[in-house]
């Protein structure tokens, strides 16, 4: 079992080291149109399509960290929370709870008025947070249940996995709209290329290059999509387990994803590019059941059976200890 | 450049490196004494919170509980009580004491459904056991805390520098009262 300050300092590396391999990744992309430029004659003489996907990958990765908490509240149509609402104030009243329990300031905190229970927390750091929960969520859960919840998602902003998940997203967002714009190029320039290019100097080095690149850029999509959701799963456990490190208290957020679980209906005031963010997917999907081969492959969250399992054997070492 | 101007070399680069190597534990345990004290200060601001909740909630039930006279004086006794407090362990024990005397009122004012009724009672009913939460909570930040440093100081060689500039173990804010201490047995055993 790994402490927690290591378990932020690997969050801190891992981003530095996703945010390099995506540049790497990018940089290819930009490479490979420059060398299609070049081998259709219509290169300006240096490397602008590269630079142009960093600058483009840079620029969307620095916005979003310094934006797109708000973004993301906004897409969920999220209102800051309203403390003359019984209801609501117990939610605010257990943020603060849980922020001083971690040791944090206190996160901004949200409330979307959506009948389906739900949370996501978002931002760039424990200094910069937010917290929002549907009113659905504080409908179902008692304050112990709620509390468990909070301190879930208290352990992603304290753990930094708010960051990770917001750079991994944007230039995952990146990714998808560079290697979009190459396959049209290439359909569009593909003809000319191919009656005037055919006996090119530098022969196979260069047809291998093409190769690779036209692959990736086909896969890019799907790759992209499935780091990301790798990334969101290992999260999900880690912070249901740090969570439960806040509260001591891993019942309580079982039974809250017990309930959780129990409200099928799709969280619909929540778009899907934000799923990976929230505490359970808010599409409502068989894929919650079961873990294993293609579906596990492609879904946001383990299964909820299994955390849930996870929090129950917790909850019975704290009772025996 | 002979035997000796390498002996000197190599005993400045030592003396270099255990300077480094202080340097950085000292400033390590420094830090984590500032933790601590940032600790204790949320620890305070939520129980001087607390203080300055409960005359208001016993002036807004006292029309309806008059027959709890004793129970009421007692919760005022007992945050006067606390409120002079003093040090760690001193406070620990008499805010205690203070949790104690608040949750039998709360115990008591469920028997007055006009109380519960109440808007602003009920308010502050609410803002009153959040505050206990955030009691609870700090105090188990505190305590986290403060035994990091407590163990920063004893692990060696770090005790080496922690008994040369005369760093304190600090006291950790403990419950001494027997019933909040005592863990809820759950008996399993199956009997006919």
């Amino acid at each position: 079992m790994i402490n927690l300050y290591e378990q932020q300092k690997r969050n801190l590396n891992r981003t530095a080291l996703f945010l390099a391999g995506f540049v790497l990744f990018l940089a290819l992309l930009g490479l490979g149109a420059d060398a299609f430029l070049y081998g259709s004659g219509g290169s300006p003489g240096f490397p602008v399509c590269t630079l142009g996907a960093l600058l483009f990958g840079g620029l969307s990765a620095w916005w979003s960290v310094r934006g797109g908490d708000q973004a993301v509240l906004q897409s969920a149509s999220a209102r800051p929370v309203d403390r003359s609402n019984p209801k609501e104030r117990v939610f605010d009243d257990v943020v603060e709870e849980m922020a001083i329990a971690s040791g944090n300031p206190k996160p901004a905190v949200y409330v979307i008025p959506d009948p389906d229970p739900n949370a996501f927390a978002t931002g760039s750091g424990p200094r910069k947070a937010s917290i929002a929960a549907t009113a659905g969520l504080l409908e179902a859960l008692n304050r112990e249940e709620l509390q468990g919840v909070v301190g879930h998602e208290m352990s992603h902003v304290r753990n930094y996995d708010i960051r990770v998940m917001t750079v991994v997203a944007a230039l995952a967002g990146a990714v998808l709209l560079l290697s979009d714009w190459g396959r049209r190029a290439l359909w569009w320039g593909g003809g000319r290329r191919s009656d005037r290019d055919r006996g090119g100097g530098s022969g196979a080095a260069a047809a291998i290059f093409f190769v690779v690149w036209l692959v990736s850029i086909i896969l890019a999509p799907i790759v992209t999509q499935i780091i990301a959701l790798a990334i969101s799963r290992q999260r999900e456990y880690l912070a249901d387990a740090s969570g439960a490190e806040l509260t001591r208290n891993p019942l309580a957020l079982a039974s809250a994803l017990e309930k959780i679980d129990a409200a099928v209906e799709p969280t619909r005031a929540i778009k899907q590019g934000i799923a990976h963010l929230c505490i359970a997917d808010p599409r409502g999907r068989a894929v919650n059941d079961r873990e294993s081969g293609w579906a596990n492959l492609f879904a946001t969250h383990p299964p909820i059976a299994k955390r849930i399992a996870l929090l129950r054997e917790m909850g019975y070492r704290v009772a025996t200890s | 450049m002979g035997a000796l101007g390498g002996c000197l070399f190599l005993i400045v680069a030592l003396a270099v490196f255990a300077a480094i190597w202080a340097i950085w534990r000292y400033n390590n345990l420094v830090s984590l004494k500032y933790q601590v004290a940032n600790a204790w200060k949320q620890i305070d601001v939520q129980l001087k919170r607390r203080h300055d909740l409960i005359p208001n909630l016993i002036a807004s039930v006292k029309g309806e509980m008059q027959f709890e006279q004793d129970t009421l004086q007692k919760v005022i006794q007992a945050r006067n009580t606390a409120v002079a407090a003093r040090g760690v362990a001193d406070t620990a024990e008499k805010e205690n004491a203070l949790t104690q005397t608040l949750s039998r009122l709360f115990a008591l004012a469920e028997n007055y459904p006009t109380l519960k009724a109440n808007e602003s009672v009920r308010g502050l009913m609410e803002e009153l056991s959040s505050t206990e939460n955030k009691i609870g909570f700090a105090r188990q930040f505190y305590n986290d805390i403060a035994t990091r440093f407590n163990t920063a100081q004893q692990i060696f060689p770090d005790s080496l520098i922690a008994q040369t500039f005369k760093f304190q173990p600090v006291e950790l804010y403990e419950i001494k009262d027997e019933a909040e201490r005592e863990v809820p047995k759950v008996d399993l055993s199956v009997r006919p």
